[in-house]
């Protein structure tokens, strides 16, 4: 299963880099470099699943207390971070050439760099030391907490933002579907598909991995408890 | 109800008292305080005066970074002979334990804005013109949201044993919103008063995030007080 | 009375507790014994409500401790072998604290009486910080008493006491077991057990592997039964 997955994600990344740098048409005033905004909106996109997916298996595992959820939850906030840290470095990329500048405030921006220390924070806690039940109780209560907390931050950023600047930046290119051509809006919906079925590979593999270290450890533990004896 | 309100005012009355005899929170954070408004004296030049701008962006770092100081203690505190288990153990709801921490942090960060803000307009010669009342409101709402995060967070991070550093890490980014709301609407007051329509969507703004984030908290905390 | 169904506890993968079954009757004096790491202190925790168990539950009074949570919680008095006293406060407002939590009638009359009982009477306002062990385990177990609870678990009691202070202890005890109360103690000194005890449970690896009634206080019979089941 996890293997004809990996198959079909392979195939499918090509489609998409096909699609990408060859079928879709060049932005006309951006050049080139438009080209990384399917990757960058499809790692935004994948970034908020996998901070949803940590909030509902949070809320779970408190219910449940089942180790399998929280292990879900721990992958996917390490996943989600790692596609904040693509979403921070593509945007600047493409914000260099789009707006002249590396960086901006922007609340789009700042939210996603909020977010990424928000679940640095989260991975901190995972990393406590002490016995696992507790990181896990410990850690989805900070995952509920920080998600609720996103809509705010950005409400808060935006509001902070409307004030200090007007608004320059009004309409980036990746915000409507109104103003995207039509082989645009394919590429991208199929990026975002991509990346989508890219987490999911990634899940299953982090879950894996997960499961792996636990039976070493186990099996660590009954030899050392044999030599001792 | 009134059992957990009750309660929870004698764990604040205790940690108040147990502040009052030894002082010793209360003088860090001041100390602290006056330290970083030193500092600020150094990083912006004093005299000059484009250091009106700078005025409510120091209110709230002292708050902040003198208020963690207390934070970090809170919880430690009650680990020394294992107290925290005392509490857990008697026939209190584990949200009172929250809400008398809550309530004592803040009136501890209370008092010492009382002392810090007076001595940074003294230190800054900064004549204060707006409307003391609005400017004590936004104080009240700004320290009440970074203080019912930062209790709770505070209780999480104190079953780590490096918690003083985690703390900081995982409550800045939380606080966030209630950061900028606070110091968004204390430069409105106290130099941009004519966006002062805008404050008021500032003001709901903070009071939503300390309403929703004290009904989160209070109902979470069970879970950080398991053993 | 206490009744626990089939406690289990594991933490990190490790398994504490193995399906404990423990029925004690109202007024019954119980010492367990056993080795470290035999779950003893784990099930006090789970009684006492500082822990929950993994799985099975316990029965109070007829009435599952999940729920009506801080009825129950009122009946128990608690003393760990950490005294959870408040270093800066003194005697009394440690008591005063404590029992304000438990809603005691009559509090301030209460705290000292209990505190002349253990004869603390000459240091009641001095902070707890400046106490030898032997006066915070005093005061300690007179938190424990503070609400007369109808159930007091002790958790390893006499570590650290010198003679003078476990004499005090005992003495309390035997008054309590005098009025009826339930009593559970974990700990190490048969001697100090058989005092007090009138049945034992004797633990190893999380299972019961003996409970039994003695009440001829005979220390020996005591001990040749632990180290012939514990080795």
């Amino acid at each position: 299963m996890h293997r004809s997955l990996i198959w079909i994600l392979i195939i499918l990344m090509s489609v998409a880099l096909y699609l990408v740098f060859i079928w879709s048409p060049i932005e006309k005033v951006m050049g080139n470099v438009q080209k990384i905004f399917y990757f960058h909106v499809g790692s935004a996109w994948v970034a908020f699943l996998a901070f949803g997916v940590v909030f509902v298996y949070s809320i779970l595992f408190l219910m449940k207390r089942k180790r399998s959820y929280d292990m879900i939850a721990g992958i996917s906030a390490e996943i989600g971070v790692l596609f904040t840290a693509i979403v921070l470095t593509t945007g600047p990329i493409w914000g260099r050439s789009a707006w002249n500048t590396w960086w901006t405030w922007e609340p789009r921006l700042t939210t996603t760099f909020i977010l990424f220390f928000l679940y640095l924070a989260y991975i901190f806690i995972r990393r406590m030391d002490g016995a696992w039940e507790k990181k896990a109780r410990l850690a989805a209560v900070f995952g509920i907490i920080s998600f609720i907390d996103v809509p705010i931050v950005f409400m808060a950023i935006r509001w902070w933002n409307s004030k200090l600047h007007p608004i320059v930046f009004g309409d980036a290119p990746n915000q409507s579907g109104g103003g995207i051509e039509g082989e645009m809006l394919v590429t991208l919906l199929f990026c975002l598909g991509v990346i989508t079925l890219l987490y999911i590979v990634l899940l299953q593999k982090g879950i894996y991995i997960e499961r792996t270290k636990l039976a070493v450890e186990n099996v660590k533990k009954n030899i050392q408890e044999k030599l001792m004896k | 109800m009134r059992d957990l309100i009750k309660s929870a005012l004698a764990i604040t009355w205790k940690d108040l008292y147990a502040e009052w005899r030894t002082k010793q929170v209360f003088s860090t954070m001041l100390i602290f305080s006056g330290l970083v408004i030193v500092t600020f004296s150094f990083a912006f030049d004093p005299t000059n005066n484009t250091i009106r701008a700078v005025i409510p962006g120091m209110i709230w770092v002292i708050t902040i970074f003198a208020g963690i100081l207390g934070l970090n203690r809170s919880f430690i505190s009650e680990q020394y002979n294992d107290s925290l288990h005392g509490l857990i153990v008697s026939p209190i709801d584990p949200s009172s334990i929250y809400f008398g921490k809550f309530l004592s942090n803040f009136i501890i960060v209370l008092f010492v804005q009382m002392i810090t803000i007076p001595l940074l307009f003294i230190l800054f010669d900064y004549k204060m013109n707006g409307n003391i009342l609005l400017f004590l409101l936004v104080l009240f709402l700004g320290s009440a949201g970074f203080i019912c995060v930062g209790t709770f967070l505070a209780a999480l991070s104190a079953n780590s044993r490096s918690s003083e550093m985690l703390l900081p890490i995982i409550l800045f980014p939380v606080i966030s919103p209630i950061v900028i709301a606070a110091v968004q609407s204390t430069r409105i007051l106290l130099i941009d008063v004519e966006e002062i329509e805008s404050l008021f969507s500032w003001i709901s703004l903070m009071a939503g995030y300390d309403l929703l984030f004290f009904v989160f908290c209070f109902f979470l905390f069970e879970f950080i007080m398991e053993v | 009375m206490i009744k626990t169904v089939t406690l289990n506890k594991t933490i990190a993968e490790k398994t504490i507790l193995n399906d404990i079954n423990i029925t004690v009757n109202q007024g019954e004096t119980i010492g367990i014994l056993g080795p470290n790491g035999a779950g003893k202190s784990t099930i006090l925790k789970i009684i006492g409500g500082l822990m929950k168990p993994s799985f099975g539950h316990v029965m109070i009074d007829n009435i599952p401790v999940k729920e009506n949570n801080l009825e129950i919680k009122k009946k128990i008095g608690f003393l760990a072998h950490n005294s959870y006293l408040y270093e800066h406060l003194s005697p009394v407002e440690n008591l005063t604290f404590f029992g304000k939590l438990y809603q005691v009638n009559q509090l301030e009359y209460k705290v000292k009486e209990l505190i002349r009982e253990v004869g603390l009477q000459f240091f009641m306002n001095e902070p707890v910080r400046s106490f030898s062990r032997g006066m915070i385990q005093r005061l300690a177990i007179v938190r424990a008493i503070v609400h007369d609870p109808s159930i007091l678990i002790l958790d390893e009691p006499h570590t650290g006491l010198d003679q003078q202070a476990s004499r005090i202890l005992n003495e309390l005890i035997l008054k309590k077991k005098e009025q009826k109360t339930t009593i559970l103690m974990v700990t190490h000194d048969l001697a100090q057990a058989i005092e007090t005890c009138d049945r034992f449970i004797l633990m190893k690896k999380g299972v019961i592997i003996d409970d039994f009634v003695l009440e001829n206080k005979n220390v020996h019979q005591l001990k040749e039964i632990y180290l012939r089941q514990v080795g």
